[in-house]
């Protein structure tokens, strides 16, 4: 091979892993741009509330859905809270394991409109841990949020009034499956 | 003596002349006779589904989800064996080496390789079809395509399928690449080549860089069926938009890649038969280079309806209406190229102006929906099936025909029935106008895609759609026949059968092509 088809292959193959690289890329890239941007309705994590709070008041409404094979029941406590915009809140979800197993849940969350999801901030929450229910087992699990004044001063969100925050609890298989060996384990052994 | 022998030894016959072919002339051919069988089968599919959808209620699908593997397969057949192995494969590995002077390409025995990964590509794909079939569309999105609606492993061979058939692009890609840029005649500078070689080489390169993303997608895809990852899983932290993210990222490059070798086709038909050079050349070229380019920067115009902001959305409104540009400045330069000259209208010249007119009709329902509020009512419905088989099926089929009955006398040696062309033409043009058109008005009234049966309100256009795509399998059935009798009673061909309008390399040797063209490197001027 001549040494000008040589280079022209080598970038070409270049080009090629380049662009493969990128695709692998694309998965942290993907999760690093939604929680900075807040795109499709992710939320924010916020260490403190923020010091001004506004007069205008958002309608938050929860919503909760469950997967199947869970075996849970899930709902918030309220359905909705009245709530100055910019004043931290806490509100209660309930989960209750109706099912036969004592199962790991994981749960997912965005709010909708996707476009408040950039000022929608959470100090703490459940959802950014597992839960392990046994068979019969319920429980309370708060969530503290607050709505960013700064929502007011974005052209795109300053009209929302309603802002709805909603979950979904799945099934977490692989921590599950580990508690069920743990569980078989300690049958043997003791 | 020796020299004899050693000519022997480069033209083997039988078996082992296709199976083992490093020859561009005879890859070439196998990659058109692959696009035929794959184009007649993804045919078949589109007339039964087009029969189910003649009269409302469940005729000849019984089961749903049999209709939807008809049109996923439909889908991918069509793109990945039918419209790439013949105007990539086919066309290109048969012209690009002539039009540049080069005895072969760059890589003979990864142009075999190639092929046959393409060929292996479609067992896998038809394949599918034997074991539940994957009913998910050719976007094959999660989570329609996951574990818990797609069991069988339909899904999975489709994925193989598309592995296979992607690596034999990209290589064939490659392949193109080095040739173009190392192997042209002296004299030929890149400005001068040919435009068919230029679209080829802008394709290679589209190929190059998009096929890459779609196969790191699949293989996500495939490991989150398989393997237990979670990549668009929203249970284990994934995201099934960025599937369509990725998917997109390849699929809009990806329909460049099927219509600028159409394009480049189109170029030399219209010169040809116009007896003059194309108007603008440099503006044709580059505004291949910049559809090309643009193709990368509009994904998004694809998945509106997934909730994009209004300040992304504007964005990728705006990219895509920009695209229209460079395609207006192709279709105002090939109707400039046939101002004020002496035109024929032979065959290839007629789907050459066909293509022009109905990509046209095309590329103007594709500014319609490239608006996100239309799209948002649009979205799904059969006015999209219309906007992308008026540039596909019109587009690039009528390109694959105009290529086809431009240059069957020098790869055969044998020249086509001029009034059956004609005819073919005709009753092509009316049956796919009558097919697609009405879907215009079928999306407008909310018709939405991928459904096997419809309200009552919708038989009327449904029915003239279906009388259609009878008619455009009469005229496939002709073209069998045109076909047939090329080969078996054809005048002979000579060595530049159109005359002085058509003045690339390939219409200098003789027709048919020998076995070894241009072991003597031609000069041009």
């Amino acid at each position: 091979m001549d040494r000008s088809k040589a280079l022209t292959l080598t970038v070409v193959f270049g080009l090629l892993a380049v662009m493969t690289g990128l695709t692998v890329a694309a998965v942290p890239l993907y999760q690093l741009f939604c929680q900075i941007t807040g795109y499709g309705g992710t939320t924010q994590v916020a260490d403190k509330p923020p010091e001004a709070v506004s007069d205008v008041e958002v309608t938050v409404f929860f919503d909760a859905n469950v997967e199947r094979d869970l075996g849970w029941r899930f709902r918030p406590e309220v359905d909705r809270v009245r709530v100055k915009v910019g004043e931290p809140t806490l509100v209660f979800y309930v989960a209750e394991n109706v099912g036969t197993r004592t199962t790991v849940g994981t749960s997912v969350y965005n709010v909708a409109p996707f476009k408040v999801g950039p000022y929608f901030s959470k100090v703490q929450c459940f959802c950014f841990e597992q839960q392990k229910l046994a068979p019969g087992e319920s429980v309370r699990m708060g969530v503290t949020f607050f709505v960013d004044p700064e929502m007011l001063e974005d052209p795109n969100t300053r009209e929302v009034r309603q802002i709805t925050l909603s979950y979904t609890m799945f099934l977490d298989e692989e921590a599950t499956a580990e508690l069920e060996q743990g569980a078989k384990g300690a049958e043997v052994s003791g | 003596m020796a020299q004899a022998a050693a000519h022997e030894h480069h033209a083997p016959s039988g078996l082992k002349r296709w199976l083992f072919s490093t020859n561009h002339k005879d890859i070439g051919t196998m990659y058109l006779v692959l696009a035929f069988v794959g184009g007649v089968v993804g045919l078949i599919m589109s007339i039964w589904f087009r029969l189910e959808l003649m009269f409302p209620g469940m005729q000849l699908t019984p089961d749903p989800q049999f209709f939807n593997v008809l049109i996923t397969a439909h889908g991918l057949l069509m793109v990945f064996f039918f419209i790439m192995p013949a105007l990539i494969g086919g066309f290109g590995n048969w012209m690009v080496p002539l039009q540049i002077g080069a005895p072969d390409m760059a890589f003979p025995r990864m142009n075999n390789i190639s092929f046959w990964l393409t060929a292996a590509g479609m067992i896998l794909l038809v394949a599918s079809l034997f074991v539940g079939g994957a009913g998910t569309g050719w976007t094959i999105y999660p989570p329609l395509s996951s574990q818990p609606y797609h069991a069988s492993p339909a899904v999975d061979l489709a994925i193989f399928s598309l592995h296979l058939a992607g690596a034999g692009s990209l290589l064939g890609a490659i392949n193109f690449i080095v040739t173009i840029f190392n192997m042209r005649a002296p004299g030929m500078t890149l400005h001068k080549m040919p435009l068919f070689v230029w679209s080829i080489l802008v394709t290679a390169f589209l190929l190059v860089l998009a096929l890459p993303v779609l196969a790191g997608a699949i293989t996500m895809l495939l490991t989150d069926r398989n393997f237990g990852t979670s990549f668009f899983k929203p249970e284990g932290g994934g995201d099934p938009v960025l599937f369509q993210h990725l998917f997109w990222f390849f699929g809009h490059p990806e329909v460049y890649i099927m219509i600028l070798p159409s394009f480049g086709i189109i170029s030399h038909v219209v010169s040809t038969f116009s007896r003059k050079p194309v108007f603008g050349y440099l503006g044709m070229v580059y505004a291949m280079v910049a559809i090309g380019f643009i193709g990368f920067i509009v994904w998004a115009h694809h998945m509106y309806t997934v909730g994009m902001n209004t300040d992304v959305e504007a964005y990728f409104v705006a990219a895509t209406m920009v695209i229209a540009v460079p395609t207006g400045i192709k279709v105002f330069s090939w109707i400039a190229t046939m101002w004020g000259g002496s035109i024929r209208f032979t065959t290839p010249m007629l789907f050459a102006i066909g293509m022009i007119v109905l990509f046209t009709i095309g590329g103007v329902t594709g500014v319609v929906l490239a608006n996100a509020a239309a799209d948002y009512a649009l979205h799904d419905t059969y006015y999209v099936v219309a906007h992308f088989h008026y540039t596909l099926s019109m587009g690039a089929l009528f390109g694959i025909f105009a290529g086809y009955y431009y240059w069957i006398g020098k790869m055969t040696g044998r020249q086509y029935d001029e009034k059956l062309g004609k005819i073919h033409f005709w009753m092509l043009f009316i049956g796919v106008n009558l097919t697609f058109f009405p879907m215009h008005f079928l999306g407008l009234a909310g018709m939405p895609r991928r459904i096997p049966d419809y309200p009552d309100a919708f038989f009327g256009w449904n029915f003239v759609a279906s009388v259609g795509a009878l008619i455009g399998l009469l005229s496939t059935l002709l073209f069998f026949y045109i076909v047939w009798k090329t080969f078996r009673a054809g005048e002979k061909c000579p060595d530049n059968p159109w005359g002085e309008g058509a003045t690339t390399l390939e219409w200098t040797v003789p027709s048919p092509a020998p076995f070894h063209t241009f072991e003597k490197q031609p000069v041009v001027r």
